[in-house]
């Protein structure tokens, strides 16, 4: 018996009347990586919108836990133990970098450890701990990524998702960022769905990929595997 | 000397009602993106209540804010939830529907007081403060007192407290604040709660001070609107100074100018803010309490 933290099984998304996403089906395994690669446009905000809760799937369900949250409003998906990365990091841009990862805490279940899991996330992103009080509008783009995985965090999340997370930055900070992520996921025993835009480096850090394309998985398998596939390397890789 | 210090305190406790009816009403934009044509409305109720509460239970209309507040809390938690929630994503409507409210209270309390002059009689009202040579009527300052604590403790709320920083988290960017755990909808019931309520305490608090009628509501929101823009949309402080400077604006124009030139003046003054410095006179629009920007 598989152990899937998160079941995605014929959905189906979009905005008002046009549809984004068709009948997507996969699974992110308990503790590990899943990374879905696409152009721009192909669909994985949406899809990542669509397991937060923050838009309603107009087909097919998803299961955390075992349990159905297709209809779960995104407001309660943080008790479940679910976080989102939004793309671009979406910090609250007039609050510090402190009040932005308090209100990563809000859901009650992780107010009480507030002050405590502050200090913890602040030793692993120790930047943060400089920057505190100053206004999340004011970092630089790395600082900005970092600050939104910190506050992601913040909730002890058990499934964290990431949107473009190398979006605007360097080539170095990617590697930095996308390797901080690695390293968290296995310290906090965290399963992950990354959407990137950047395949090489993202099969490199993940256990499993699938290629998004019109809304569609056209591809799917380990990620060492992908990494190695002709037409993905011809496609997506530009090699 | 004294005349002009005179007309300064007519116009900073004229600035001191402004503000307190203002607060209110560039919170709910500020976090929900409403214009709440309302909100004179809410001023109106307020003072009806305090007549209401004088009546029946022989409350001072100063006593009367412990009930009237919450009452129009509830009011305005209630319109939200009931008339603005299911026009969600279509702001236009939104903002039509705060006319009608307008015109729906102003009518229901015009058929149910037959727009009898009532007033209201405060215990304070025969006491005054002296500042150096002017005497100040008690109910007026305690007006702009009252705006001055509901600002600093507005402000308090907003900068220090889990659902303050929440309130502004919406008002920031609502998607990022349900990521966050934060229930959008339950927010904007809240600050259209308390934006009602801030204007309540301002009808009770005025209700002692003027003769009602239904209509009374206009001369609220017209200076309001002023004051709004002059602040900043969405900032409670700027809209704390807005209402200080409309209120010694109208003051100065009414004595030097002409009476009847005073809402011009105030208007012209909007106008040009509005093209020349439209985030107002308070830096970036609400930046340092909710914190107003676009969003997708
Ligand atoms: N809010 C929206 N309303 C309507 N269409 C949208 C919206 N957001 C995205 N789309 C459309 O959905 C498609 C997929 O977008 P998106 O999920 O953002 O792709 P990606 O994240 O892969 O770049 C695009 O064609 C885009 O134009
Ligand atoms: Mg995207």
């Amino acid at each position: 018996m598989s152990d899937d933290h998160l079941v995605i099984a014929g959905m189906g998304a979009g905005y008002g009347d046009v549809s984004v996403l068709h009948d997507i089906s996969f699974a992110v395994p308990r503790g590990k990586i899943v990374a879905v690669v696409g152009v721009n446009g192909a669909g994985k905000t949406t899809l990542l919108s669509a397991v937060a809760g923050l838009i309603v799937p107009t087909r097919g369900t998803v299961t955390l836990d075992g349990a159905d949250i297709t209809r779960t409003a995104a407001h309660r998906r943080t008790g479940l133990g679910l976080a989102m990365v939004p793309e671009g990091g979406r910090l609250f841009p007039f609050m510090s970098v402190r009040e932005n990862l308090e209100l990563g805490a809000y859901a009650p279940a992780s107010r009480s450890g507030l002050v405590e899991r502050m200090s913890e996330v602040m030793d692993m992103f120790p930047i943060l701990r400089d920057r505190q009080d100053q206004l999340a509008g004011r970092l630089s783009g790395g600082e900005r990524q970092m600050c939104a995985v910190a506050r992601a965090l913040m909730s002890r999340p058990q499934l964290l998702l990431l949107d473009e997370p190398s979006v605007g930055l360097s080539p170095l900070m990617t590697e930095k960022v996308l390797a901080t992520v690695t390293d968290l996921a296995a310290r906090e025993g965290l399963s992950v769905i990354i959407v990137e835009q950047r395949v090489t480096e993202v099969l490199a850090m993940a256990d499993i990929g699938h290629i998004l394309d019109h809304g569609r998985i056209v591809r799917s398998g380990l990620a060492a595997d992908l990494r190695k596939d002709r037409q993905v390397q011809e496609t997506y890789m530009g090699l | 000397m004294t005349e002009l210090v005179n007309i300064l305190a007519v116009g900073l406790l004229l600035g001191g009602i402004y503000a307190l009816v203002s607060v209110g009403l560039n919170l709910i934009f500020g976090v929900i993106r409403i214009v709440n044509f309302a909100q004179g409305e809410f001023v109106m109720l307020g003072m009806y209540g305090a007549f209401a509460a004088q009546i029946t239970l022989r409350l001072d209309p100063y006593v009367a804010t412990v009930l009237v507040g919450p009452a129009l809390f509830a009011l305005g938690a209630f319109v939200y939830w009931v008339i603005l929630r299911p026009l969600q994503g279509q702001p236009m409507m939104q903002v039509f529907a705060t006319f009608g409210l307008l015109m729906i209270l102003e009518n229901t309390v015009l058929a149910l007081t037959g727009g009898t002059a009532y007033s209201v009689n405060s215990g304070l009202t025969g006491y005054s403060v002296s500042f150096g040579p002017i005497q100040i009527g008690l109910p007026r300052v305690l007006v702009l007192t009252a705006a001055t604590v509901v600002t600093l403790a507005l402000g308090w709320y907003l900068k220090s407290t889990m659902h303050g920083k929440a309130i502004r988290a919406v008002a920031q960017d609502r998607n990022a604040a349900r990521l966050m755990g934060v229930d959008v909808e339950r927010i904007y019931m809240v600050s259209f709660g308390i934006g009602a309520a801030l204007a309540g305490l301002a009808g009770c608090l005025l209700s002692p001070l003027y003769t009602m009628s239904p209509q009374i509501g206009m001369n609220f929101i017209m200076p309001a609107f002023a004051v709004v823009v002059l602040g900043g949309l969405g900032s409670v402080k700027g809209a704390y100074f807005g209402g200080l400077i409309v209120g010694l604006t109208e003051a100065l124009a009414g004595f030097y100018l002409d009476p009847a030139l005073k809402q011009a003046v105030l208007f012209l003054m909007f106008i040009i803010v509005l093209v020349v410095r439209p985030s107002g006179l308070f830096g970036t629009a609400g930046a340092e309490e909710v914190g107003l920007r676009e969003q997708s």
